[in-house]
Order: structure tokens, then C-alpha cells, then sequence
């Protein structure tokens, strides 16, 4: 066991958890933080992906300690009370999912996918980039215009800001 | 995954002695390699010395012909190096098509050429670039490192702390890729090192792991051009065969692969 204290969407938890557990499993079972998914056990289908630090990245490979100190936010931590995050409201808008599974780590590789590239985002480099998260419904058409479409949304907003 | 007891090292000499006194201890980089294989209970260390975090493992440096970039440096700060990209195009772009951006923030390269994963992306270059291996104890040429599928020269409880790269006068890099696991069903590394020497190194075909490939480096030797591989035929002797290809097709591959890597050196 050991006691670890990290930043979650802007609040400071600490916790005493068994040295092999996994950021997912902390999020979920610990802090009822049930948006982000597990679905695959080879760390291949991104549903589970978090910010970690800013970076996006699989909490399903990742244990608390290798986080302890972190700060992460999850796909609770992204709209500003009910105004949700334009990718959000991008995915929504653009019918970027059916049943919704990987919804949540899409959105959380998206948003950072825009973070990288900015206004120079095109259907190639989303496709290319999206290749760790995998969608059982949409055939990725939808998500794709999502993410083009939140890109402009984002670019639009941080332009005003 | 079974227990295990987690340690963040902030030196290499705190990580080498808490190896040294742990049960079973393994070391933990990026994690992408290990924590699936714990999760699938095929792995059970009983304490895992965090690596990731040492200032020392971490960074790219470049002095003269060159470029050193240490072990627990990510594949994304490998990727986005200006050094990497000035010196060594050729392993900037091999990074960007390893695993997918999730991978490629938390992977490192010397998880990867520790693991020498007979279908992973960095072993190749190694090997065709001639590079060095530096550990905490010694220096291994790259001719001695890789021992096989999942095995190297690495004694237990050894780390690897940085990989030497002389820099090429040019160096290319190709790879087919499996859509399921984006490792490579097929990816050559070619190289014209600035002594002369003409270097070609496969990865995800031979049964053994990354291995030279003679009859693509005599070849190139004569003319370095991607025309000059038209008439060659790479044995298939020892190469895959599973579900995801034949060996012949595998054999096939080395040289298409080949070619397009030249293209890409110029
Ligand atoms: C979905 C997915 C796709 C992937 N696709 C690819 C791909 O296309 N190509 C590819 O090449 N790889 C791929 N990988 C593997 C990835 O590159 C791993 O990150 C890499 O193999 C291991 O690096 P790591 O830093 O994560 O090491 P870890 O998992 O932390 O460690 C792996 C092993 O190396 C040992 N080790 C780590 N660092 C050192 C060191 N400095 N000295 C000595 N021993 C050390 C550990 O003890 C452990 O035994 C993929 C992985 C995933 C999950
Ligand atoms: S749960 Fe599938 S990658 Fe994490
Ligand atoms: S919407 Fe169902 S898996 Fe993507």
C-alpha cells in the first residue's frame, strides 16, 4: 500500500491504494470518476485515455505511483458546468457517436490533438492521429468532421480570448 | 496483475541498488511494454524501480557526428527534437509511425531496445546505423546487443542508460505496418554511414528478431539506388509465418520495403 496525492480535475485527492494499481481503476473505483472507460486489456483501444500533465495518455498503462504528483483531468473535467467543451459539443452536433464507449477517450485524444496542431489540422492528420482510439460503432467518418469541425470552434474561441 | 511494490528512483545509482535489493525487481520506463504484460499476468515482478523520472536518462545531445539520445527519453520528445530532425531524419520519422500518440508520449527508447520485440521499430535502426548501446557498466557495439527474440546482451539487473548514434551521411526508413497493432508486419532500415559502410537492418520478419540483410547491403554497395534492389530475392529462410503473412510474403516485403526506404534516404 502505499499513499498517493495527485490534482483531478482541479481538486487534490490523496489516497491509500495497493502499489499495482492502475490510474483507471483509481479514477473509477476510488473516486467514482465512471466516465472514463476500460475496453480492451492489451492497451490498444484508448477508451481509458486521461490528460495526464496535459498529455494524453492511456490511464489503463499507467499505475498511481508512476502519477503520484500529477495532475490529471478526465472527460468530467472538461465543460465549464453545463456549457459543455466544445469538442463536446462538436461530437454531439456532428453525430460523433452511437453508443458512446469510446466517446470519452476519444474526446480526451482530440482535444489534445488540437492542442498539438492547431489551425493546421486536416482529415489526414486526424485520422493518422487518432490511431489509438478505437470505435466499434461509427465507421470514423463523424468523429473525424467532429474533431475538424471543434478544431475551428477552439481556434475561434482562444482567438477571442 | 499481481502485487507488486512500486519505487520512483531519482538517480541511476538509487535505481541500480533498489534493483540490487528488490525480489525479482524489473525496471519501469514508459511502462508500455511491461504493465500489459503484468496486467495478462505474464510478468510478476516483485518491485518495479521507476526509471522515468531520472534527469540523467532524460534528453538528446549532439556533439559532432553524433547525437546521443538517453534511454527514458519519449518517443515524442524524440520525435519533435530539432537535432533529431537535423541530423537523423530518418529516426524522427521512424518514431512518428511507432504505436500511436498515446504510445509515443509514455514509450522510451530504451524500453524499446531493452524489450528487442521482433516486430518493434527502434532495433532496426540501431542495428543499421551501427549504433552503441551505453549502459551503466559498459558500451555494446549494436553488431552484439541483440541476442534474439526478446533477448540482448543486457545482464540482469544492467541499464541501459543512453544510445550512441553516428550520424549517417544518409539513412532511411519503411515499414509496413500491422493496421491491428501498428507494430511492423515488415520495416527495413538502410544506412550509408559516412565510413562507407553500407548497412540494412529488418525488424517484424525473421523468427530471431532484428537481423542484417546481406544480399540488400551488397547490392546498395554496388549502386544506391532503390532500382538497384529490382533484381535481388531475399530468403525466406527463418522468416515469420503466421496469420498475418507468409514468410515469402515477409521475404517480399524486406526488399519493397527496402526500396522505399532508399527513396526516403535520397
Ligand atoms: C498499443 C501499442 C502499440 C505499440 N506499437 C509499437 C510499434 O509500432 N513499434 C514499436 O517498436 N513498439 C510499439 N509498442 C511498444 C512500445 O514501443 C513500448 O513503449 C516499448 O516496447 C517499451 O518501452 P517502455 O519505455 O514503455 O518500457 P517498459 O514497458 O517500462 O519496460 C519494458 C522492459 O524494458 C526494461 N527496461 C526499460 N527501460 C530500461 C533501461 N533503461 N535499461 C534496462 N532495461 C530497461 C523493463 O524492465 C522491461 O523489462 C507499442 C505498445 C503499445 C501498448
Ligand atoms: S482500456 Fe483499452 S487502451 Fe486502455
Ligand atoms: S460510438 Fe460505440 S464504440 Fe465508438
Amino acid at each position: 500500500m502505499s499513499k498517493v496525492s495527485l490534482t483531478v480535475n482541479g481538486k487534490l485527492v490523496t489516497a491509500d491504494v495497493e502499489d499495482r494499481t492502475l490510474l483507471v481503476h483509481l479514477l473509477r473505483d476510488h473516486l467514482g470518476l465512471t466516465g472514463t472507460h476500460v475496453g480492451c486489456d492489451t492497451s490498444q483501444c484508448g477508451c481509458c485515455v486521461v490528460h495526464i500533465d496535459g498529455r494524453a495518455v492511456k490511464s489503463c498503462t499507467t499505475l498511481v505511483g508512476q502519477v503520484d504528483g500529477a495532475d490529471i483531468t478526465t472527460i468530467e473535467g472538461i465543460s465549464k458546468g453545463d456549457e459543455l467543451h466544445p469538442m463536446q459539443a462538436a461530437f454531439r452536433d456532428n453525430h460523433g457517436l452511437q453508443c458512446g464507449y469510446c466517446t470519452p477517450g476519444m474526446i480526451m485524444s482530440a482535444i489534445d490533438i488540437v492542442h498539438r496542431y492547431g489551425g493546421n489540422l486536416d482529415e489526414e492528420t486526424v485520422r493518422h492521429e487518432l490511431e489509438g482510439n478505437i470505435c466499434r460503432c461509427t465507421g470514423y467518418h463523424n468523429i473525424v468532421k467532429s474533431v475538424l469541425d471543434a478544431a475551428s470552434r477552439m481556434n475561434v474561441a482562444q482567438a477571442a480570448e | 496483475m499481481y502485487s507488486t511494490n512500486y519505487h520512483r528512483a531519482s538517480s541511476v545509482d538509487e535505481a541500480v541498488a533498489l534493483i540490487a535489493k528488490g525480489s525479482d525487481a524489473k525496471f519501469l520506463a514508459g511502462g508500455h511494454t511491461l504493465l500489459p504484460v503484468m496486467k495478462q499476468r505474464l510478468a510478476a515482478p516483485g518491485d518495479l524501480v521507476d526509471i522515468a523520472k531520472i534527469p540523467a536518462l532524460i534528453g538528446i545531445e549532439a556533439s559532432g557526428d553524433t547525437l546521443t539520445i538517453k534511454a527514458a527519453t519519449t518517443y515524442y520528445d524524440i520525435m519533435h527534437n530539432a537535432d533529431v530532425k537535423r541530423m537523423i531524419p530518418a529516426i524522427a520519422h521512424l518514431t512518428s509511425v511507432l504505436g500511436d500518440p498515446a504510445v509515443r508520449y509514455r514509450g522510451t527508447i530504451g524500453g524499446s531496445v531493452a524489450t528487442n520485440d521482433p516486430a518493434a521499430d527502434y532495433p532496426a535502426a540501431i542495428l543499421a546505423l551501427n549504433a552503441t548501446v551505453k549502459t551503466n557498466k559498459r558500451e555494446i557495439p549494436a553488431d552484439q546487443f541483440f541476442k534474439g527474440l526478446f533477448m540482448t546482451a543486457l545482464e540482469d539487473n544492467e541499464m541501459i542508460t543512453a544510445i550512441s548514434f553516428p550520424v549517417p551521411e544518409k539513412a532511411g526508413y519503411a515499414k509496413m505496418r500491422n493496421p491491428a497493432s501498428r507494430f511492423a508486419l515488415t520495416g527495413v532500415f538502410v544506412a550509408k554511414l559516412k565510413s562507407g559502410e553500407i548497412r540494412a537492418a529488418a525488424t517484424g520478419a525473421s523468427q530471431d528478431g532484428v537481423m542484417r540483410v546481406p544480399v540488400i547491403e551488397d547490392a546498395l554497395k554496388a549502386n544506391w539506388s532503390a532500382s538497384a534492389l529490382d533484381g535481388i530475392k531475399v530468403s525466406d529462410d527463418g522468416l515469420i509465418e503466421d496469420i498475418h503473412g507468409t514468410s515469402d510474403y515477409r521475404a517480399n516485403l524486406i526488399k519493397v520495403m527496402a526500396q522505399r526506404a532508399v527513396q526516403a534516404a535520397g
